[in-house]
């Protein structure tokens, strides 16, 4: 099982859930909006019961669209889209209340409090969890009869996704939940989602931060361009890189030796160079290191700077496309 | 935090709470009402607009008593005897009256200062300088000939009585008030709910409402609702204040106000959610209201009657709701007419409404 794979500590999926078993499913689909601009193009998914399932990839790749067509906004060109074994299309209100859903930037009613806003949002369903219990979980309690135009931005998405809790939903759609957000306010965000997980609930996130990713979801699918282009867990993902580790260094030489030169170090896998920066991706730092600073020694160079680093899913990314996730 | 209220959680687990079929609807109400009052532009724009209007035009055109005609008398030979006459005249009191030189009595009657001049004319005659294109030239001229002649002794041959009515009912306050309530209901119907749609629509927030298992019926039927709660406050005020600051008379019957009202409120509330159905952004919604509102403000009869316009263009005039309710409102209230003789623009409000509702239900975009 993959989910074996993954970092212990953090309370996952109680044992008494089936694993196996597919709460979200959707084969080959496909969106063409009018003139042609085809966003999803053949994407398959898979979602298990419990797990915390990521959509990564940068603005534009077709995140949002896929997203919306699962949470039954959109309907999709072609494909199939299946939700706890069943579809939008033969039955839309029951799967209305089993799932929660947070869009990418909702701006909620300015006027209401954020209490009128929750038993709003609670009024809809057939099952409500009082509003109380929801703001003490999303740790808003103390900001309950405040208007909702007068949040910060992270007090907004967290009622954002209050809104979305409100209704014991068995599975969490968040659309970029944390863009914007300072660093303080996206860790709340994921407390907030490994909660839910913790208590038996599947989650399905797009997001464009790979640590984000990397931190919170089990599983996830690198998409761009409307397709999936690789999907694992974070590790195994990052260990289709080839290397684990980055050795990054600079020399203060006028003529940097070509990247060739650098190869023939033990245990180098590939070379990058940026400017006056080569990055090499190594297995095993300890070998190539003592070799790098031997080799810089024996030409009389000096090294400007050195720093190393574990392979990220920003490298998967690079690897994979030749482009930055975030390349404006 | 976080931590203490997880393990608050797990002791006490609150129970769920189990909502009726028309909790939505009840909840979707209250925040639009809530949202409504907490939104000051609003107020002033539903309730505190109509009345300044209403106060500025009822002072404008309050009844007055009527103005004296202003007469000025060329001081020539002759002068002294028609300013006698004028004097001694049954009118004297409507007449101002005034001799000055040839050329400033003429030069003054241009600039309009005086509305007619007279010109005592060898043999006892006289002779009036009017200008036909003024009405007060016009009024002036034969009341300045009607004095002259009854202050000296002429006998009509027609005799004739005369007396003054300045009741409530008839002056221009009691036709602008039904106008402006009709006005209102049409303004606030298509802002009240045009408006609040794009801004939901622009917000995403019809999209995170149908993302959730709300009642798309739940959700037209509470903005309906608020519609209707709003403008039985509207009417409230503006004819209350037509009666307390006017003394003016509603004849008709409070009921079929209130239902006349509520249909008006309910077409116009269709119609916003036509213009609305599918614009995505605020100003473009207002330019298709403005364009929509604006033959009605003209035409429809609200500052003035409509059948001053050419007897060609009236029957089509009679087919814009506004003006099917402006009528309506003013044979109830003014005449006290029944609802069954004000079939016709009844039928042309309900049109109306039903055949917005039915297109607006039809494009509407929630997304």
């Amino acid at each position: 099982m993959i989910r074996r794979l993954l970092v212990a500590g953090l309370a996952r999926t109680p044992t008494h859930l089936m694993h196996d078993q597919a709460v979200v499913r959707c084969r080959d689909l496909r969106k063409t909006y009018e003139g042609n601009v085809e966003a999803v193009r053949g994407i398959d998914l898979t979602i298990y019961a419990g797990q915390c399932y990521g959509l990564l990839g940068p603005n534009g790749a077709g995140k949002t669209t896929t997203i919306e067509i699962l949470e039954g906004l959109l309907h999709e060109t072609s494909g199939t889209v299946e939700i706890l074994g069943r579809t939008w299309r033969e039955n839309p209100a029951e799967l209305r209340e089993s799932i929660g859903v947070s869009l990418q930037e909702t701006r909620l009613a300015e006027k209401l409090t954020v209490r009128e806003t929750l038993e709003l949002f609670g009024g809809f369903y057939r099952k409500a969890r009082p509003a109380n219990d929801v703001l003490a979980e999303l740790a808003l309690t103390e900001k309950a009869d405040a208007w909702v135009g007068k949040l910060s931005g992270g007090q907004k998405q967290r009622l954002a996704i209050a809104t979305a809790l409100v209704g014991y939903p068995r599975i969490l759609f968040l659309d970029e939940p944390t863009t914007g957000l300072d660093p303080q306010s996206r860790r709340q965000v994921w407390d907030i989602v490994r909660r839910f997980q913790s208590e038996g609930g599947t989650v399905l996130l797009t997001t464009h931060y790979m640590d984000e990713a990397e931190r919170l979801c089990d599983y996830i699918s690198i998409v761009d361009h409307g397709t999936v282009i690789a999907a694992g867990t974070p590790p195994e993902l990052i260990s289709g890189v080839g290397g684990h580790h980055h050795v990054e260094f600079a020399l203060d030489s006028e003529t940097p030796a070509p990247p060739a030169f650098w190869r023939s170090l033990p245990g180098v896998a590939a070379v990058q160079t940026d400017d006056a920066v080569t990055a090499l991706t190594v297995e095993e730092p300890h070998r190539t290191i003592p070799a790098l600073l031997a080799l810089v020694e024996q030409n009389g160079w000096r090294l400007s700077q050195l720093t190393t680093r574990q392979s990220s899913l920003e490298d998967v990314f690079v690897n994979l496309t030749g482009r930055h996730l975030r390349e404006e | 935090m976080i931590d203490s209220t997880s393990d608050r959680q797990t002791q006490l687990a609150p129970a769920a709470i189990v909502h009726g079929r028309w909790t939505g609807y009840r909840m979707l109400l209250v925040a639009r009402l809530k949202e409504l009052f907490r939104e000051p532009e609003v107020i002033f724009w539903i309730f505190m607009f109509p009345i300044l209007l209403a106060l500025g035009l009822g002072i404008a055109f309050r009844n007055k008593p009527p103005d004296a005609v202003r007469v000025v008398i060329a001081a020539q030979p002759g002068s002294q005897r028609v300013a006698d006459l004028l004097r001694r005249a049954p009118e004297a009191q409507s007449l101002k009256v005034a001799v000055q030189p040839p050329a400033q009595a003429a030069l003054n009657f241009r600039l309009g200062k005086f509305d007619v001049e007279l010109l005592p004319q060898p043999a006892a005659v006289v002779e009036f300088v009017y200008d036909p294109a003024r009405p007060e030239s016009v009024l002036a001229r034969s009341l300045a000939d009607h004095a002259l002649q009854a202050a000296a002794g002429t006998t009509p041959e027609v005799p004739t009585l005369s007396r003054v009515n300045s009741e409530p009912g008839s002056r221009y306050i009691d036709f602008l008030i039904p106008g402006l309530l009709g006005m209102n209901l049409m303004g606030s119907g298509m802002w009240g709910i045009g408006f609040a749609l794009v801004e939901m629509r622009q917000r995403k927030l019809l999209k995170r409402y149908v993302a959730t298992p709300m009642r798309r019926t739940d959700f037209l039927l509470a903005l309906a609702t608020s519609r209707l709660i709003l403008m039985m406050t509207e009417i409230v005020l503006m004819l209350g204040f037509g009666v307390v600051a006017f003394h003016m008379r509603v004849v008709g019957s409070w009921m079929a106000i209130v239902l006349v009202c509520g249909l008006g409120a309910l077409c116009f509330a269709a119609l916003g959610l036509l213009t609305a159905s599918r614009a995505q952004k605020i100003e473009t919604a207002s330019g298709i209201m403005n364009v929509v509102m604006m033959p009605m403000w003209i035409f429809s009869g609200i500052f003035f009657s409509y059948e001053r316009f050419p007897a060609a263009v009236l029957p089509l005039i009679r087919l814009l709701p506004l003006t099917a309710l402006n009528d309506v409102l003013r044979a109830i209230i003014l005449e006290g007419s029944s609802l069954s003789s004000q079939a016709a623009p009844l039928a042309v409000l309900c049109a109306w409404g039903a055949v917005s509702f039915f297109f607006a239900v039809r494009f509407f975009r929630w997304t």
